[in-house]
C-alpha cells in the first residue's frame, strides 16, 4: 500500500530522493536527535492538556473513570505542499464551492439543473438532506455555504504522477479549523528555527476572515451585525472549537436556552435585557435549530427561529439544507455542476465513483468488492464503509448482502493508494496515510487561508483519518517562494 | 453580555474563595490538633468545622464518627461532598470551561492547571504526605486565579461578576468562620479563669486570625495582646482589613454599581443598606445584643442578596 509519500520521490523510506519542497525540512530533520523529538512531543501534549484543547467523547471514562476528554494526537512532522501546488488547488476550490451554491440555490428555486436532465429528481427531491422548508426562501449573497470543508487527497494518476483528489464536500457545520490554528501555534511555539528557515505561508487571520464572511452574510437592513456561535453546549465534542471562534472574533457563544425569538425577530438575553442577533454561526445541525419545524424534543435550538430565517430578520449560517448537496450520492455529479453552472472544465479531480442504484455500476461494485472502497451514501465519520483489500471474505459477505439489500444506499470508488507522510510514531519515523481539508470561506467574495487541516491516520496501514477512530492531526505548510 | 455568561463567571469565582476558605479553615484545625490538647476540644475544633458549612449532618450519615482522618477525607476529597476542595475546584472549572472564550487565556488556564494538578496530587498522595502544604498550595492557586483576573482581563462586567462572587462569597465564608469560633468557646470569652484557660485561648484566638491571614494585621493594628472582641472588630467591622464583612460588601456595593441595570435597584439598595450597618455599627454594641443573632442575620441577609442578583441579572425570567 505504502508507495506514494509526500516527502520522498519514491518509496517512503529514508535513503531515497527527497521531493525539492521537503530538501530544507528533510535535512534539519536528519540532524534531530530522536530524544529531542519525543521531549518536543511530550511537551506538545502536555501543553494542549493545560491549554484544554480536547474533543469530548460521549460516553467514555479515562482510565481513572473521571473526564471525557481526549486529546487529539499532533504530530511534529509537518504536511509540506509546494507554492505552485496550492495556486491551482486553491482556483479549483473556489471553482467548486462556488458551483456548490449555485447548486443549492437552484434546488431551492427553479431547479434548472434538474429540468436539464443533468441530475435526476428523485436523487434530490427525495433526499433524506433535502429540506422542503426552503424553497423559495432567498438568503444573502445568494450564499449557502459560507463555511466549506472540502476533503482532498493527494494519489498518483495512471502516470504515476500525484495528483489532487476531492474526497467528500463538508456543507454543514464542518470542524477542525481550531485545530489548524493550534497545530501552526504549537509548531512556532516548539520548533521557531524552523520557520526562519522555511517561508510557511500564515494562516492566523482566518478568524478574521470567516468574521467578515459572517458580517457579509447579515439580512441587508443591518448596518452594524450582532455575530453570534451557536454551540450545543460544553459536552459537543467539538466545543473547544466554538468557544475558541467566538473568542477570536470577540463574538458571544450561545446556547439555544440564551436566544429566543420575538416578532420573527431573533434575540439573546443578556445582563441588561434582550438584545437584537443578526447573524448566527451556527454549530448545531438542521434537525435541532427549530424544535416547531424540525425535531420537536430538541431543547439545542431556539423555537420560532425558522419564522425568523423565512422572514428574512436573521441569517443562519450555513444555511439550512446544504446537506443536498455534500451527500455522497450527490457527490458524482459535482463536475457536471460545475460545467452546467460555470460552463467550466472542473480543476479539480473527483474519485471515479460508481453509483450502486445504477445496474451496471451495482454489478461492477459486486463483482469487484475486494478491491473497492464502498461508502454508505449517509455515512460519516469514517463509520458505515467497506475497504475492499483491508477486509476479511467474511466482511466483504456481509457488505455485499447490505448492498443488494438497499443499493440505492451505496456508492463504490477504486481503492486509491493515498499519499502517506513520514510521522512520528512510538516506533519512530514513519509513513502514515494522511488527507487534507482547507476551509473555503464565501461571502462577498470566495477566499481562504493558504493550507488546512491535514489528518493522519496514526495505524499503519489504515487509511481512515477521523479523530473518533484513532487519526491525529499534523501542520499544513504551504511554502511560499 | 450574555446572562448565562455571567451567571457561569460569578459562580466560577464563588466556588474559587469557597475554596480557598475551606483550605484555610482546614489548614487551621489541623495545624491547631498538632499543639497538646484534650481530645475533646480537638473534637470541638472538627465538629465545628462542620457545623461552619451545615455539613454536620450528612457527615454522620457517611462516616458516623466524627474523627481528623475522616473529617479531612470528606472535606478534601469526596467528591460527593459538594463543599469539599475537590467539588469547589471542580465546579470552579466547570464553570469556567462553560464560558472560556469570555476569559483571557491565562484565567482560563489557571482554572485548566488547577483541576489538572489537583488531580495528580491526589492520586500521587501528596495530601496525605503533607496536608500543611496542600493547604498552602490550594490557597496560592486561589490567588493566582485572582491575580490573573485582575491583572489581565478586561474591566468590564465579566470582571465585575467574578469580583462580585469572590465578595459575596468572602462575607459569607467570614462570617460562617467567626460565627462558628466564638461559638466553640464554652466560657465567657471575656476573661478566662485559669491560667491553663488563659493559654488555650492565645491559641484558639491566634488561629483565627492565622485562619484569615490577620496575625499579624491583628498585631499591627492593635498594637495588644489579643483579645476576643477587637478579633471580632477586625473581622467583622475594619473595612480595611481584606477578609472583614465590612470590606466584602464594600466590594460587592462597588461592583454591583458597575453593573446595574433597570430592575437592579431594590437590590442595591439592600447592599447600601447592608455595608452601612456594618460602617456605623460598634462592636461593643454588636456583642451586647449577641453576636450569634448579628451573624445569623447577617447570612440571611447575604443569601438573599445571592439570590437577588442572580433574580436581575443572571438568570432573568423569560421575557
Amino acid at each position: 500500500m505504502l508507495k506514494f509519500d509526500e516527502m520522498y520521490t519514491r518509496l517512503p523510506i529514508a535513503g531515497s530522493p527527497v521531493r525539492t519542497h521537503y530538501e530544507a525540512y528533510e535535512r534539519w530533520l536528519a540532524r534531530q536527535p530522536a530524544e529531542m523529538m519525543k521531549a518536543r512531543r511530550e511537551e506538545a501534549e502536555m501543553i494542549f492538556r493545560r491549554v484544554g484543547i480536547t474533543f469530548a467523547v460521549y460516553g467514555a471514562k479515562d482510565e481513572d473513570g473521571a473526564g471525557t476528554e481526549r486529546l487529539i494526537p499532533f504530530d511534529l512532522i509537518p504536511r509540506i505542499i509546494p507554492a505552485h501546488e496550492w495556486q491551482s488547488m486553491e482556483k479549483g476550490l473556489v471553482q467548486r464551492v462556488t458551483a456548490l451554491n449555485r447548486f443549492i440555490h437552484d434546488v431551492y428555486h427553479d431547479q434548472d439543473i434538474i429540468r436539464a436532465g443533468v441530475i435526476p429528481a428523485d436523487q434530490i427531491l427525495n433526499n433524506a438532506q433535502f429540506r422542503s422548508v426552503m424553497m423559495g426562501v432567498d438568503v444573502p449573497n445568494n450564499i449557502y455555504s459560507q463555511i466549506s470543508g472540502i476533503d482532498i487527497v493527494r494519489a498518483p494518476n495512471a502516470n504515476g504522477d500525484g495528483e489532487y483528489y476531492v474526497l467528500e464536500d463538508n456543507l454543514r457545520v464542518p470542524s477542525g479549523v481550531s485545530y489548524m490554528l493550534e497545530d501552526r501555534k504549537m509548531m512556532m511555539r516548539l520548533f521557531p528555527d524552523l520557520f526562519s528557515q522555511h517561508r510557511v505561508a500564515p494562516v492566523a487571520h482566518y478568524p478574521d476572515l470567516l468574521l467578515e464572511t459572517l458580517r457579509a452574510s447579515a439580512p441587508p437592513a443591518t448596518a452594524e451585525p450582532t455575530v453570534v456561535v451557536l454551540t450545543p453546549g460544553m459536552y459537543n465534542s467539538a466545543y473547544f472549537e466554538h468557544a475558541f471562534l467566538a473568542q477570536q472574533m470577540g463574538v458571544e457563544l450561545v446556547e439555544g436556552q440564551d436566544l429566543l425569538v420575538k416578532d420573527d425577530f431573533v434575540w439573546m438575553r443578556t445582563t441588561r435585557g434582550l438584545k437584537r442577533v443578526d447573524v448566527i454561526y451556527r454549530r448545531v445541525d438542521d434537525d435541532f435549530l427549530d424544535p416547531q419545524v424540525f425535531r420537536p424534543t430538541s431543547t439545542l435550538g431556539c423555537a420560532g427561529l425558522m419564522n425568523a430565517y423565512r422572514a428574512g430578520n436573521v441569517a443562519i449560517c450555513n444555511a439550512v439544507g446544504t446537506g443536498v448537496a455534500d451527500d455522497k450520492s450527490i457527490y458524482p455529479y459535482v463536475p457536471k455542476m460545475i460545467e452546467f453552472y460555470l460552463g467550466e472544465k472542473p480543476i479539480l479531480n473527483n474519485v471515479p465513483t460508481y453509483m450502486c442504484r445504477n445496474k451496471d455500476e451495482l454489478q461492477y461494485t459486486l463483482d469487484n468488492l475486494k478491491d473497492l472502497v464502498v461508502k454508505e451514501v449517509h455515512g460519516a465519520g469514517g463509520y458505515g464503509m467497506l475497504v475492499g483489500p483491508a477486509s476479511t471474505k467474511a466482511e466483504i459477505e456481509e457488505f455485499r448482502a447490505a448492498v443488494l439489500a438497499n443499493p440505492s444506499g451505496y456508492i463504490a470508488q477504486p481503492t486509491l493508494s493515498l499519499s502517506s507522510c513520514p510521522t512520528f510514531v512510538e516506533s519512530g519515523i514513519a509513513p502514515r496515510h494522511i488527507d487534507l481539508r482547507p476551509f473555503v470561506l464565501s461571502g462577498k467574495t470566495v477566499q481562504m487561508v493558504p493550507g488546512g487541516l491535514t489528518r493522519v491516520a496514526l495505524k499503519e496501514g489504515s487509511l481512515v483519518v477521523n479523530s473518533s477512530q484513532g487519526g491525529g492531526t499534523k501542520d499544513t505548510w504551504i511554502l511560499e517562494v | 453580555m450574555l446572562s448565562r455568561t455571567a451567571d457561569h463567571l460569578f459562580w466560577m469565582s464563588r466556588y474559587t474563595e469557597r475554596a480557598e476558605n475551606t483550605a484555610r479553615m482546614l489548614d487551621v484545625n489541623y495545624q491547631t490538633s498538632l499543639l497538646p490538647q484534650s481530645a475533646a476540644v480537638a473534637q470541638v475544633g472538627w465538629q465545628g468545622l462542620l457545623s461552619i458549612s451545615e455539613l454536620l449532618p450528612s457527615y454522620q450519615a457517611l462516616y458516623g464518627e466524627v474523627t481528623p482522618a475522616r473529617v479531612l477525607e470528606f472535606m478534601v476529597k469526596d467528591e460527593d461532598n459538594p463543599s469539599s476542595i475537590m467539588s469547589c475546584l471542580r465546579a470552579a472549572r466547570e464553570n469556567a470551561r462553560a464560558v472560556r472564550g469570555s476569559l483571557t487565556t491565562e484565567a482560563w488556564e489557571i482554572q485548566n492547571q488547577t483541576w489538572l494538578e489537583v488531580n495528580r496530587m491526589l492520586r500521587q498522595g501528596d495530601f496525605e504526605r503533607d496536608p500543611g502544604q496542600f493547604f498552602e498550595w490550594v490557597k496560592f492557586r486561589s490567588h493566582l486565579s485572582r491575580g490573573v483576573t485582575v491583572g489581565t482581563m478586561l474591566m468590564d462586567e465579566a470582571l465585575h461578576f467574578m469580583r462580585l462572587g469572590t465578595f459575596l462569597e468572602r462575607a459569607d465564608n467570614t462570617a460562617r468562620l467567626v460565627d462558628v469560633k466564638f461559638h466553640a468557646v464554652q466560657s465567657d470569652f471575656f476573661g478566662a479563669a485559669s491560667e491553663k484557660d488563659q493559654e488555650y485561648d492565645f491559641y484558639h484566638w491566634s488561629a483565627i486570625l492565622r485562619s484569615v491571614s490577620a496575625f499579624e494585621i491583628y498585631r499591627k493594628v492593635y498594637r495588644d495582646v489579643i483579645k476576643p472582641e477587637r478579633v471580632a472588630e477586625l473581622l467583622i467591622l475594619r473595612a480595611d482589613m481584606p477578609r472583614s464583612l465590612h470590606a466584602s460588601l464594600n466590594e460587592v456595593v462597588q461592583n454591583l454599581e458597575m453593573v446595574s441595570n433597570d430592575q437592579s435597584d431594590e437590590t442595591r439598595r439592600r447592599a447600601g443598606k447592608l455595608r452601612a450597618d456594618l460602617q456605623y455599627a460598634r462592636i461593643d454594641e454588636i456583642l451586647a445584643t449577641g453576636l450569634h443573632a448579628f451573624l445569623t442575620q447577617f447570612l440571611d441577609r447575604v443569601n438573599e442578596l445571592g439570590a437577588r442578583i442572580s433574580r436581575d441579572f443572571l438568570i432573568p425570567a423569560a421575557a
